[in-house]
Order: structure tokens, then C-alpha cells, then sequence
């Protein structure tokens, strides 16, 4: 471990300083409420739900009788008890909250049970007796396939023409490897707390990233207007794209279970619960074939990549899209057919997960190289630099969106440096040839990564800032906070607006009362698009302010400056930004503002599959070391260097948080994390006994990372900022490609655990 | 007549009202009737740590704890210690609190009280950091701020706290009665009057009866107050442990030849689990995936089983029988541990496979007491958990090792006979070809680790 030195552009407090999350000490303390922590409304119900044990079939209507017999039972709410649809679907339609004629996974919510107390609930849910009469199920990829079984039609980008370029190209390769899935494991598991009002309304607590869309859904299923629900969220333990859409329907049963009992209904679900009822990230199998010449340089590229979406669409379009789009990596091939099927399979739909289908998209370029090189016998690394986007290749994407060649090219130098790559190259050929059992080995990553949403409409913010006449500043935006850091990093947007210190910045909850219509803190944007709004807000005041200190001095508002909590004009007027907040008030100048944000030029033909979708691109590269254990399969990250592109970061001390973090989640997904469904479908890994997410030993002991230094967004981002919470999570392909280096196999599916290691060196 | 569950609580007195359930996890009373929200659940199942709180000890000594599987009977005569209880000495933050906060060692901070208690035992306690976080999950950081912080932890100095003497008691709630003996003869009493009850030794697996199955067991008998359960001697032939000592007050003593059987119980659970979990508690459960069964069976380990009726001695090869069965009668509990030493020429060597290093249940575990006498392998006993319904010892590889040359063949032999010695099952763990493969691997390290004992032969200890 490594201690690591803010990057030069770090101030003391202002912008780009590495100041910590702003609950940083009462995490410590245990002060920090989170939303189990909240004292307990008078009255207070809790509900727990049933879950379907079977993977497909026929539903009949369930009897209540079993767990209302038992002591503490309020109500048992099943379809027909809901007043409004019976539909959770965040962008399509007819995803039931509670299956009603059919079941369609196992883990599926099949009742609400309300009870005094929440182990009353659970006896009461588990006392259930679902009649289902079983049918065949689609339980893998390959059949949801064969069968054409899919929850969207298929996707495609396409570019010349493959299959000629395939056929002309002097060497071809054929591959097919799969990638699991990834459970979030927040550490605070899905929970709501629903309050009932007056009127109809309802306001709901709930740990979600997106609270209009809590609202949306709760709504739906209330039968009530938008107005009526008030979704609030303070902080979660964890989000990670998990509580994008799971959490709206989370709410909207606890919001059913308050209306119809009109009390405070707490909805919190147990670990297991939570893992068999909650998507995850989606599966893929990827079937590939690839044309190239003697220099590694792949010329064509027909490949198709197979999501698992689980029974429903939930986010699953986006997801896709997000693969297709990142399939090439950081490469050009000139000709290419990439096809993304979403397999409706008879599993929880699967979700959001930190990268969106990025992750799974930029494996297959991977494994492509990786097939190539050896097919060559050069390194993957060559390989890849050989088909580097911009240079002597295309600079644009398949779908028509340029990249940044000489980003590409400088991270992977830096990183490549940094590890001191050849040196190490060199040791470790000498490590194996000497050692018996064990085997290093190298591996590489280089990552671009589209930063907005793939939804054009989603790529908007709104803001709320009021300046009280003391001078302290109440700031509310859309965005939330699972411990990214973004309410820090927006406050500092907000702080440097102002010229103030940070921690006169009030923060609060993010609601839907407060600001309206917002898109989930998803995607990587938070800052990116909370930040301008914000910012916007709180120009606005400032713009005021200096207008009524302007004419108090008679002096352009030009030369009104603001900084060190002073306002000033020239070298010889100045007054707290308290006094002139009060000089506005007196003069009858509004404090409060709203900001508004919407990205500029991006677009999306979707008919054409071509524009340009993002933004800007994110970079990052990583070199890596592992080591093998030859007899057991075991294996361990023994180093990693990672160089990422942040722009010019905002808070250096979260990005490097957010790099870090991201890279040991993905060095999870890509090795330790396992999902096992049973033959029947049933997960059987519903807790962290079976289900294995990294450990502090699992991080690499020297794990040096760096913010990729001078070197500001391009694009007009807020203070030439980058997105940083997904793009690292691709680092971990490293760990992936270095596994593969070190046993020397043309395929190793993910994740790589010892048991597909030591197979994998088997031969089998 | 019900006795009342007491203890220190952040050094102060409580004392439980009658009839709270003496089956309410430690974790649902700290975060309902106590009011003390900052211990967190994330699993209810011992894993995440988020709800570590710390035993102190009367020796200063400070035992991590998973309050969701920790019963409320079993803290009678506990002092325990939450986040809420750690302060600095001008009463604000503890240092502990602040250099977590410092290092950015928080992200969505829900993991972070666990991780709090955790460090502010390691201060105390030292070794190894990765060690001290096994038992404690982050999803954010990646955990280098965590051990940056870690590792400039310093004691506070704190005195130990004074326990209150806690005689044999009865705790008793609606439909449940929770037995505290204090005394060997109460216990075996007990036993026989009570042959239903569960025994409850360190709870880290009945717990889950409470705290995941949310069950309120009828009558329990808790094994942490006996005095004889808890000891251990030594000499040079073995050590007796007692059944119900926890591994953490165990590891002292497991030094020399059984160093190997040390660092496989520092991979056991967590530091959480072990500040609880007994050897008793694993042998009565009887898990084909016991940790320390296999190295119980390589050694040759013996059991004293007591009971009113007396007091018997059972090789712990013939006291377990089946997937979780073993000779225990209904009025008998385990007393303690026989564990021989590895003689003189005698090699002891603990494996443990499964998905991640650190608090993870083996997929295959091994343990293998060699005599090497003149190049040979003069007697080989060849233990294996995870391989068939409970652990056992390997007859056929054994055979194959027995007599021959120390070299490769002899081990490529043993591996090769493997496949008619177990039987095992493919679940989330691992396949039943991957079990046997590597099974057969762990006999082919052995070789190495014998031919080459220069050479680091794990990936951990590179």
C-alpha cells in the first residue's frame, strides 16, 4: 500500500481540493442515519414479502389464510388489493409488482405481508402456501437463444461490410466465452419507509438513486398523481446501480401497504430477500469471429453478444446499448456486425451495475486481442496498441463518434511506465521458467468510456440553491449520495460560485418536492450534470448579489469579485458575503434560485445506430501482475498500476476513491464473485456466506493509482471535470487478461475462480 | 423465577428487563430497545461485519464481535463496547473514529462502525491487518484507506473494565427457558434433564437460528460460563482444549509443530467468528466442511466426553459417523480436546481451498501428518473435508503414500488413489471434478513442500 500525493492542482478547500465525503466522521461515529436508523414513526408497520420458489409457472390465487392466522398479522396484499396498475416497469410496461396468473423467476414477489412488528411479517410471508403449477423454464443463455426468447428485439451497429473483410483477411479466428453476472451487495440492503398524509399523500424514504422515479412508480401503483408522492432520500449504504429501478418498487410497496393501512409501512429486506428478488448485473455470452493480418492489426470483427436480461426489459436496452457501443474498447476495426441479443430468460431481471453493459461490451474487444496475439505469438499489449483508435487507424467508433487517439495512447504509456512493464516482463519469465507450480503473469487494460446517459432525454438536472441572510447557503439538487462523494463535490461547485468556504454549504436530502422531474444518479453524471445545474443556480444569485452591490458602490458588477467569503470591487470596497446577503434582502432581492442543465450536442439516431451518444470519453489504462497456483487454481492480484483520466478533477480525494473502489469491485466480478442457480433456477448464493465480494487480501499489495495529470476535459464540462464512478471499473479487464497471461489459455470464462483457473489449465 | 440478563454496556450496568428473550440477537436489542443505531445489519448472517461490536476482556483484551449472531443470554457477564462507546478524551471523536475519517476511509459509510470496532480491537490486539478485516466487508473503498488507516492505529490505553461475577443463571422468556451453568456438574445436570435443548457454545452457527431464520429456540443451554470447558493445558505430548474455548484464546497456544493448524484457524470465519467459535462447537456440529476437522483426523485427536452418568474418552475418527451425526448422546457434551503434537520427524501441513483466501467456507480442505523416516514415507494420515457427507481420512492415498520413496511418484500415487477415497458433491463451493482435481493438487504441493521447503508454494506467500 502506497500513500499517494494530491495532484498539483489541489487546493486547500476550494475546487479541485481533496476534501473528504461530507459524512465522513459520523460514518465514523455511527451518527450518520441511514434509513433504518430514523426514529420510528408512531404506528409503525412492517412488511416483509413473499417470494415466489419456483422459476416458471402457473400462479393460482394465493390464500391468505396461513399467515393471517398467525399473531401480529395486519393485512396480506396481494394484485388485487393494489388501487392503481400493477406495474413497476421503469421503461417498458407490464412488469408486475406482485405476479399475479404467472410467475416468471424465482424470487419473485408474489404477496405483501403486514405485520406489528417485522418478524410478525416475516412468519406471516414465510406461512404462505403459493400454489404454482410448474413450467419449462428458461434457464441459459443458449436456450433463451435457440428459442429466440428475447425482452427487446436485437440490436445492431454495423460498419462496411464484415463478412467480405472477413473473408479477405489473411488470418481469421473464431471464439466464445461468457462473463457472470454481479451482485451489488450494497451494504445496506433495499429499504423503504412510507408515510401517509393528508389528501392522498404519501411520502416515501427510500434508499434509491432515483427518487422521481420512487415517485413515478409508487404513484402508478397508488393510482394517484405525481404531486401527491413525495420521494426523499438523505444517503444510501451503497447503490451501485442497484437502487436505480429495484428501489422504486421496494417504495411502491411499502406506499401500498401504508395506503392501504393508512399507517407508516417500513419495508426492509432481508440480505436474502434482497438477493433473490433484485436484479443484477446481466450475464453475457459472446460468440466471435475475427479477421486480421500479420501485424495484429484485426481488420473485421462480426461478433455477437448475448445478454441474460432476466424475464423482464427493466434497464436492459440501455444496458445493451452500453455494450455495443464500448465492444471495440479503445480500438478500431474498420469493418464490423455487432449484434447485442437481450435473452429473456426465467431469472430476476437483471439491472444497472456500475458501467451499464460497459464492462461486459469492452471484454469482448479483450478477448479478441488476447485470441489474436496468441494466434501471432506477440503480446496482447502490442496488439491492442496496434489497433489503436486515432493514429494511423480510424479515430472514429462503428457509430460514428470520434475518439481521443492521443489520450488512448498516453495513458497506456504512462501506466505501462509506471508498472515498469518490461523490467517486469522479464523477472517474471524468469520466475516461471525456475518455479515449479506457480505462474505470474502480465496483463493490460485500456479503457474509454462514453460519459451520459444513453436515454438523450435523461441527460438533464435541476438544482436548488437559497442564500439566507446570514449568508449561509441551503443547497438542493437531483442527484444522490450513496458515498461517491457527489454531495462534496457539487457543494465545492457551489462554494467556489459563491467564494465561500464549503462548509457554509448546507446539504440536504435529495426529494422530489425540492427539485422535480430529475434523472437517476446513474450513469456516471452526477457531477457532471448536478454540478451545472447547481452551478447555474447559484450564478443566478451571485449575478443578484453583485447587481445590488453594484449600485451600492457605484461600480460596474463587472468588477464585483467574490472569494474568501468576501465580496469586494477594486482594491478598496468590500463586505461580508453575509452583509450583502442581507443588503439584497432589504432590497427586496429574491435569495433562491432554481439551476437547470441539459448536455449540449449529443445524439442518437436510433433507426441508424449511428451519432454521437456521449459526451466525451473517459480514459483509463491498468498493468497488472497475478500469480497462479498451478496444482489448486488459486491465484492473486499481486500489483496493479492504474492511470485514469478524471479531466481536471474536482476533489482529487474522491476520485481516487472512486478508482480505487471501482477497480477491486471489477477484480470481484472478473474473479471471486460467483452467482450459482440451482437446475430449478433458485439462486443459491444469497449472502455474503456464499457469495463472495473482495477482502481487504484480495487487494493487490501494491496497488499504485494515478489521476491522469494536465490534462482538462475537451469538452465543456463543469470546471473541465471527467466522470470517474464507472470508467475505473474496467481496469479490472487487467486482472482478467493477466490470468489468462499467466496459464497461457485461449479461454478463461468469468469470473475467474479457482475452480475455472485450475479447469482452464486442465484443459477442461 | 427468572434471573436477569446483565452486563457492561460502553462501561455502564444493564440490566435486561424480565422476559426479554434471552434468544434476541445482541444486534436487534442494540438497535431497538437500546437505541443505538450506529451498529448496522448488513447480512444477519456473520459475514459483512457491519455489525462488529467488541467484548472487552478483564485482561484488556478486546474480542470483535458479529452482534447479529451473538444471543443476549450468552452476553450475561459481558462487557461489550459499541461505536457509540468510543470516545476521545475530550469527548468528542475517538481517534480511532477520526483517522478512519482522515484517511477517506469512508465511502457510503454503512460498513464503516463495524470497521471502527474492528480497528479499535486491533490497536489493542495487533497482527496481521488483513487479519483483523477479514470479518469486515467494504464495498467502496477497495480497502487501501481502510489499512492505511489501520496501520497508524495506535492503543488508547484504555483500562480493561471490571466484569460482573456472573454465577450459573436461568433466563427465562415466553415460551423459552435460556440455561447459564457456571459449573461443570450444573451443566451435566442440566443436560440430562433437558436432552432437546440446543447447545449453545459460541453461537456462531446456532445463531443464525436467531438472527437469519428469526426462530426463538425453546430451551438453550449455554456453554460460556463453565470454567472446565474453557481451558486449556499443555505438555509436551498435546494440548486438552477445552470444548468451549473460543479459536481466538485457542491460536496462543498452538505453537511449534502446530503452527500449520494456527495459521489455517487464522483463515477460519474471521476474527468475529473465532472471538466465539469453539473446536466443541465444530465437532458437535459436524459439517463435512469443518475447518479443523481434517487436522483433528490427521492428528489423531480425542475427545473426553462427560455426561452425569461419567465421563468417556472417543477418538474423534469414531465420534463422527455421518453428514452432521456424531456419538454424542443426548445427555453428553464434549469436554475437551486430546490434540497431539507431531512428533519429532513428523510434518503437519493445514490446506484450505475455497473462492476467496480470507473468511470463506472450504470447498476442499486437507490436512496431512507425514513421518519421513531415510527417504521414505514411513506413515502418512491423509485428512479431507468437503470430499463426501463429513470429513475423513483418505485410506487409499494413505496406502499409496505409506512405505514409498519421498518422491514425486509416490504423491502423483496417493493423488491418483484419491478418486476411490471420496465422494464428493458439486455445489456454489465447487464442482465434484474441481474438488477432486484439486484435491488432488493440495497431494502434489504436499511433494513440493517437502522436496522444496525454500520455495514459496502458495500465492499468498508471494
Amino acid at each position: 500500500m502506497t500513500a499517494h500525493p494530491a495532484p498539483p492542482q489541489a487546493a486547500a478547500r476550494g475546487m479541485g481540493a481533496a476534501l473528504r465525503q461530507d459524512s465522513a466522521l459520523k460514518h465514523a461515529t455511527g451518527e450518520a442515519r441511514f434509513l433504518d436508523d430514523l426514529p420510528e414513526p408512531p404506528g409503525l408497520l412492517h412488511a416483509a414479502l413473499a417470494l415466489s420458489p419456483v422459476a416458471h409457472g402457473r400462479l393460482a390465487p394465493l390464500d391468505p389464510a396461513p399467515a393471517l392466522a398467525l399473531p401480529g398479522i395486519v393485512a396480506v396484499l396481494r394484485p388485487g388489493d393494489i388501487p392503481g396498475r400493477n406495474d413497476i416497469a421503469s421503461a417498458g410496461s407490464n412488469e408486475p409488482l406482485l405476479a399475479e396468473g404467472m410467475v416468471e423467476h424465482a424470487g419473485q414477489p408474489l404477496a405483501i405481508v403486514v405485520g406489528m412488528t417485522r418478524d410478525a411479517a416475516l412468519a406471516g410471508a414465510a406461512a404462505l402456501r403459493p400454489e404454482i403449477a410448474p413450467l419449462p423454464a428458461i434457464l441459459s443463455l443458449e436456450e433463451a437463444i435457440a428459442r429466440e426468447a428475447w425482452v427487446m428485439p436485437p440490436q445492431e451497429i454495423r460498419r462496411g461490410d464484415a463478412a467480405a473483410a472477413l473473408a479477405a483477411a489473411p488470418h481469421r479466428l473464431a471464439g466464445e466465452f461468457r462473463a457472470g453476472g454481479q451482485e451489488h451487495f450494497y451494504l445496506e440492503g433495499q429499504i423503504a419507509l412510507a408515510l401517509p398524509g393528508e389528501d392522498g399523500e404519501m411520502t416515501i424514504h427510500s434508499s434509491t438513486q432515483h427518487p422521481t422515479e420512487v415517485q413515478h412508480i409508487a404513484a402508478r401503483v397508488l393510482g394517484c398523481p405525481f404531486s401527491r408522492v413525495t420521494a426523499v432520500t438523505r444517503r444510501m449504504g451503497g447503490g451501485f446501480g442497484g437502487k436505480e429501478s429495484n428501489a422504486s418498487w421496494v417504495a411502491a410497496a411499502a406506499a401500498l401497504a401504508a395506503r392501504h393501512t393508512g399507517r407508516p409501512v417500513k419495508l426492509r429486506l432481508s440480505r436474502k430477500a434482497d438477493m433473490a428478488a433484485t436484479g443484477k448485473r446481466h450475464p453475457f455470452l459472446y460468440r466471435w469471429q475475427a479477421g486480421f493480418d500479420g501485424t495484429g492489426r484485426i481488420l473485421a470483427l462480426d461478433a455477437t453478444l448475448a445478454a441474460d436480461a432476466g424475464h423482464s426489459l427493466d434497464l436492459t436496452a440501455g444496458v445493451v446499448f452500453r455494450a455495443i457501443t464500448h465492444a471495440l474498447g479503445c480500438c478500431d476495426v474498420p469493418d464490423v456486425a455487432l449484434r447485442a441479443l437481450a435473452c429473456r430468460t426465467n431469472t430476476v431481471s437483471h439491472t444497472a451495475f456500475r458501467g451499464f453493459g460497459g464492462p461486459q461490451g469492452a471484454l469482448l474487444i479483450e478477448d479478441v486481442v488476447h485470441r489474436v496475439a496468441g494466434a501471432l505469438g506477440q503480446p496482447p499489449e502490442a496488439v491492442r496498441a496496434r489497433n489503436f483508435a486515432g493514429g494511423e487507424n480510424g479515430a472514429e467508433t462503428p457509430y460514428g463518434q470520434a475518439l481521443e487517439g492521443a489520450l488512448i495512447r498516453r495513458v497506456w504509456a504512462e501506466a505501462q511506465r509506471d508498472a515498469d512493464w518490461s523490467a517486469r516482463r522479464r523477472e517474471i519469465a524468469a520466475f516461471n521458467a525456475a518455479h515449479p507450480t506457480l505462474r505470474r503473469g502480465l496483463g493490460s487494460m485500456v479503457l474509454a468510456f462514453g460519459i451520459s446517459f444513453g436515454q438523450m432525454h435523461m441527460n438533464q438536472a435541476g438544482a436548488l440553491v437559497h442564500v439566507y441572510t446570514d449568508g449561509s447557503i441551503r443547497l438542493n439538487h437531483g442527484g444522490t449520495e450513496m458515498g461517491q462523494g457527489l454531495f462534496i463535490k457539487v457543494a465545492q461547485v457551489v462554494a467556489s460560485v459563491f467564494g465561500v468556504d464549503v462548509d457554509r454549504i448546507a446539504l440536504s436530502a435529495t426529494s422530489t418536492a425540492e427539485v422535480p422531474n430529475t434523472s437517476p444518479t446513474a450513469a456516471s453524471t452526477g457531477s457532471d450534470l448536478n454540478g451545472w445545474a447547481a452551478h447555474a443556480a447559484a450564478s443566478a444569485i451571485r449575478g443578484r448579489m453583485a447587481a445590488v452591490a453594484a449600485a451600492e458602490w457605484g461600480v460596474p458588477a463587472e468588477e464585483i469579485a467574490f472569494a474568501e467569503g468576501q465580496v469586494t470591487a477594486g482594491g478598496n470596497r468590500a463586505m461580508e458575503f453575509g452583509e450583502l446577503a442581507r443588503l439584497a434582502y432589504m432590497q427586496r432581492v429574491s435569495l433562491s434560485a432554481t439551476g437547470f442543465y441539459r448536455t449540449p450536442d449529443i445524439h442518437w439516431d436510433r433507426a441508424a445506430m449511428r451519432g454521437e451518444p456521449f459526451f466525451y470519453f473517459s480514459y483509463g489504462a491498468a498493468a497488472v501482475e497475478v500469480a497462479v497456483d498451478l496444482l489448486t487454481g488459486e491465484h492473486r492480484c499481486l500489483a496493479a498500476h492504474l492511470v485514469q483520466d478524471c479531466g481536471r478533477s474536482l476533489n482529487p480525494a474522491v476520485d481516487l476513491g472512486q478508482v480505487e473502489g471501482a477497480f477491486v469491485q471489477g477484480l470481484g466480478w472478473l474473479t471471486c464473485e460467483e452467482l450459482w442457480w440451482d437446475a430449478e433456477g433458485r439462486l443459491r448464493t444469497l449472502g455474503p456466506s456464499t457469495y463472495k465480494i473482495p477482502g481487504s487480501r484480495d487487494v493487490p499489495p501494491v496497488l499504485r493509482v494515478r489521476l491522469l495529470e494536465g490534462a482538462p476535459a475537451r469538452s465543456e464540462t463543469i470546471f473541465r471535470s471527467k466522470a470517474v464512478g464507472e470508467p475505473p471499473l474496467l481496469l479490472a479487464t487487467a486482472v482478467w487478461n493477466a490470468l489468462k497471461d499467466a496459464i497461457g489459455t485461449d479461454r478463461l470464462d468469468a469470473p475467474a475462480t479457482p475452480e475455472r483457473v485450475l479447469m482452464a489449465i486442465r484443459g477442461g | 423465577m427468572s434471573d436477569r440478563i446483565g452486563f457492561l454496556l460502553n462501561g455502564a450496568p444493564v440490566s435486561l428487563p424480565a422476559g426479554t428473550s434471552p434468544t434476541m440477537t445482541l444486534l436487534d436489542w442494540l438497535r431497538g430497545p437500546a437505541g443505538l443505531t450506529g451498529t448496522k445489519e448488513g447480512c444477519a448472517e456473520g459475514d459483512c461485519g457491519a455489525c462488529t461490536v467488541v467484548l472487552e476482556a478483564a485482561d484488556g483484551g478486546r474480542a470483535p464481535i458479529n452482534a447479529c449472531l451473538a444471543m443476549l443470554g450468552q452476553m450475561h457477564g459481558r462487557a461489550i463496547r459499541t461505536v457509540e462507546g468510543l470516545r476521545g478524551e475530550e469527548g468528542g471523536p475517538h481517534p480511532v473514529q477520526r483517522r478512519l475519517a482522515e484517511a477517506d476511509a469512508t465511502q457510503c459509510g454503512f460498513c464503516t462502525p463495524g470497521i471502527v470496532m474492528a480497528a479499535w480491537a486491533q490497536a489493542r490486539e495487533g497482527g496481521d491487518p488483513h487479519e483483523a478485516l477479514a470479518g469486515n466487508l467494504c464495498r467502496c473503498t477497495g480497502y487501501r484507506p481502510i489499512l492505511d488507516a489501520l496501520a497508524a492505529m495506535q492503543d488508547d490505553r484504555a483500562p480493561p473494565p471490571v466484569l460482573p461475577v456472573a454465577g450459573t443463571a436461568c433466563f427465562t422468556a415466553e415460551g423459552q427457558v435460556f440455561h447459564h451453568p457456571a459449573s461443570l456438574a450444573e451443566l451435566l445436570r442440566l443436560r440430562a434433564a433437558h436432552p432437546a435443548a440446543l447447545l449453545l457454545a459460541g453461537g456462531t452457527d446456532l445463531g443464525l437460528l436467531a438472527s437469519e431464520h428469526r426462530q426463538r429456540p425453546a430451551a438453550v443451554i449455554a456453554l460460556d460460563a463453565v470454567p472446565e470447558l474453557q481451558a486449556c493445558t499443555g505438555d509436551a505430548a498435546g494440548l486438552s482444549i477445552g470444548a468451549a474455548l473460543p479459536y481466538g484464546r485457542l491460536l496462543p497456544w498452538l505453537d511449534g509443530g502446530l503452527a500449520p493448524f494456527a495459521a489455517l484457524l487464522r483463515r477460519l470465519g474471521s476474527r468475529q467468528i473465532r472471538s466465539l467459535g469453539t473446536l466443541g462447537g465444530n465437532l458437535g456440529t459436524a459439517s463435512p466442511i469443518g475447518d479443523a476437522l481434517p487436522v483433528l483426523l490427521a492428528l489423531g485427536a480425542g475427545l473426553r466426553i462427560a455426561s452425569a452418568r461419567g465421563e468417556r474418552a472417543c477418538a474423534v475418527e469414531e465420534f463422527l459417523t455421518g453428514y452432521r451425526r456424531t456419538t454424542l448422546a443426548p445427555d453428553e457434551v464434549i469436554l475437551a480436546i486430546r490434540l497431539p503434537r507431531p512428533a519429532a520427524g513428523e510434518i503437519l501441513v493445514c490446506e484450505k481451498l475455497s473462492k476467496r483466501h480470507d473468511q470463506d467456507i472450504a470447498a476442499v480442505s486437507g490436512a496431512f501428518l507425514l513421518r519421513v523416516e531415510a527417504g521414505r514415507v514411513a506413515a502418512a494420515r491423509l485428512a479431507f473435508g468437503g470430499m463426501g457427507p463429513m470429513a475423513a481420512r483418505a485410506r487409499a492415498a494413505e496406502a499409496a503414500l505409506t512405505g514409498a520413496p519421498l518422491a514425486r511418484p509416490a504423491f502423483e500415487a496417493a493423488a491418483a488413489a484419491l478418486a476411490q477415497d471420496v465422494a464428493p458433491l458439486s455445489d456454489w463451493r465447487g464442482s465434484a471434478a474441481y474438488r477432486l482435481a484439486a484435491a488432488q493438487g493440495l497431494l502434489r504441493r504436499l511433494h513440493w513442500r517437502i522436496a522444496r521447503p525454500d520455495l514459496p508454494l502458495e500465492v499468498h506467500a508471494l
